[in-house]
């Protein structure tokens, strides 16, 4: 069951920096940028005193950052790197070629907006602009949920059935700068965690048994390993649900797989969303509840794949659902997340009155109150009142 | 479903490669006059795909990969390499 841990306090960085100690990778590469560099500097330390045993390449941009760590991946090693914003645009060619070539790497993103406007300050734009590249992406919401999902990370890329790289995205900022308690587990504990997967389980370059890597494909050969590759960020969504329990066995922590429910079992309100927001939200559906609003929230762990039949379960017989988005989808005028929540919805045929909230753009606050009038705002639609779909919280 | 790679991804056994024969883009190809060749390489040092084979006295293409550029009819000293137009299927 639980096993002794460490309780210290840390921010999101630190905590990055621990879960991929833990995991014992052979290569780091990865280049400074807002806000994910603490973590870089946390590893590159460790690996000077020694508390690090791998490669760690120092690389002139984020292109290469990745290149190297699907290199290492490709030579049977496991690999991490970090990014954000405009970071994770450079690398976007390199991005593709991991997921479509099937290098289980993992890379953190400190989420940061995009430019322009200019500016260095927290928002999801960044891992929306790369949702449809392939890789399975976990967002979090606490500095322990950061340190925790690496691990799982590790267990979902590296599995022989998936062989995908992964995203732990976590706020920048809010939770890359913020420091919280974190419980760090036993470096026992997460070997153990980690033995199913590991060297040997995938294909590898090597020299005693060459294999061609990234070859040129064309037609029925290249349909076939795109639909493999779809099948097997789908069948993530299974296997984080079961690693959810695993972790729990081992590390006494559970995040709901990947979708986590604060009081929403006998809500008539489902208010959903993605990131370290839905911890204030809890505050505010907790003073709301107190009010008699029946409210409950849906927390997204997993974005890609998406978890459309859990999500379409969560909103069967809510009277209104309120999607908080921090990111613009350019060419539906909404938010990325309220897009695909629509979309789940509509796999439950009747029509739920839906509302989005667009709000938390380049470190503006969403304070609770702000997020108690999101929840009202989606009350008034459940009892019919006509608005616009999309609110923008911080303009209003 | 049919699968043709026992792989997840673009990965392939040397031995078991699914190979493409760029000789099939050729719209022209390259003729060696053994008797003109000098047997000096050029072509094959300048052959874009690497696919002029030394045939000991001669240096020829291989058309299963040559896609007829004429680099080595261009740049062949003795006029040895002809290009001849492909006909037919």
């Amino acid at each position: 069951m639980t096993t002794a841990t460490d309780l210290r306090v840390m921010d999101g960085n630190k905590a990055a920096a621990m879960g991929v100690l833990l995991c014992r990778p052979d290569l780091v590469a990865s280049y400074p940028i807002s806000p994910q560099t603490p973590l870089l500097e946390a590893l590159y330390r460790a690996s000077a005193e020694g508390r690090l045993d791998a490669e760690t390449v120092e690389v002139e941009g984020e292109n290469s950052a990745l290149s190297a760590a699907i290199g290492a991946v490709a030579a049977g090693g496991r690999a991490f790197t970090a990014t954000s914003s405009m970071g994770l645009m450079f690398m976007y060619d390199a991005y593709l070629f991991a997921a479509g070539q099937r290098v289980p790497v993992v890379m953190t993103v400190a989420t940061r907006e995009q430019t322009a406007p200019h500016t260095v300050s927290s928002g999801q734009q960044d891992i929306m602009m790369v949702k449809e590249g392939g890789w399975i992406q976990i967002v979090t919401e606490s500095c322990q949920e950061i340190l925790d999902s690496i691990l799982v990370a590790y267990r979902l890329a590296e599995d022989p059935k998936i062989q995908l790289p992964v995203n732990v995205a976590y706020d920048g900022y809010y939770l890359s700068h913020l420091s919280e308690a974190v419980r760090v587990p036993e470096q026992a504990a997460v070997d153990r965690f980690l033995a199913p997967v590991g060297q040997g389980k995938r294909p590898v370059l090597s020299a005693a048994a060459p294999l061609t890597f990234g070859a040129f494909i064309t037609g029925d050969l290249y349909t076939e390993y795109r639909y493999k590759h779809c099948q097997a960020l789908q069948s993530a969504l299974d296997l984080v649900d079961a690693l959810d329990g695993e972790f729990l066995a081992a590390f006494g922590r559970e995040y709901g797989g990947s979708v986590e429910t604060y009081r929403a079992e006998d809500a008539e309100i489902l208010m959903v969303g993605m990131g370290s927001h839905c911890g204030t939200l809890q505050v505010a559906v907790d003073a709301l509840r107190a009010q008699g609003v029946s409210v409950g929230v849906a927390r997204l762990r997993m974005f890609r794949p998406f978890p459309r039949a859990r999500l379409a379960a969560l909103m069967r017989g809510r009277k209104a659902v309120g999607v908080l988005d921090r990111s613009v989808c350019f060419g539906w005028g909404s938010g990325h997340l309220f897009v695909d929540v629509k979309a789940a919805a509509a796999d439950l045929g009747g029509a739920i009155p839906m509302v989005n909230f667009i709000g938390g753009l380049a470190g503006a606050d969403l304070r609770r109150e702000m997020l108690e009038r999101a929840v009202r705002a989606t009350a008034a639609r459940a009892r019919g009142d006509q608005g616009p779909e999309v609110v923008w919280l911080n303009l209003e | 479903m049919q699968f043709h790679s026992p792989f997840e991804g673009a990965w392939a056994d040397p031995e078991t490669i699914h190979t493409i024969l760029t000789g099939e883009w050729r719209l022209q190809r390259p003729v060696t006059r053994e008797a003109r060749c000098s047997h000096c390489g050029l072509c094959f040092l300048f052959c874009p795909n690497g696919c002029v084979r030394d045939r000991g006295r001669h240096f020829e293409a291989d058309l299963d990969f040559c896609k007829g550029c004429g680099l080595c009819a261009r740049v062949c000293p003795v006029a040895a390499v002809v290009m001849v137009e492909e006909e037919g299927a």
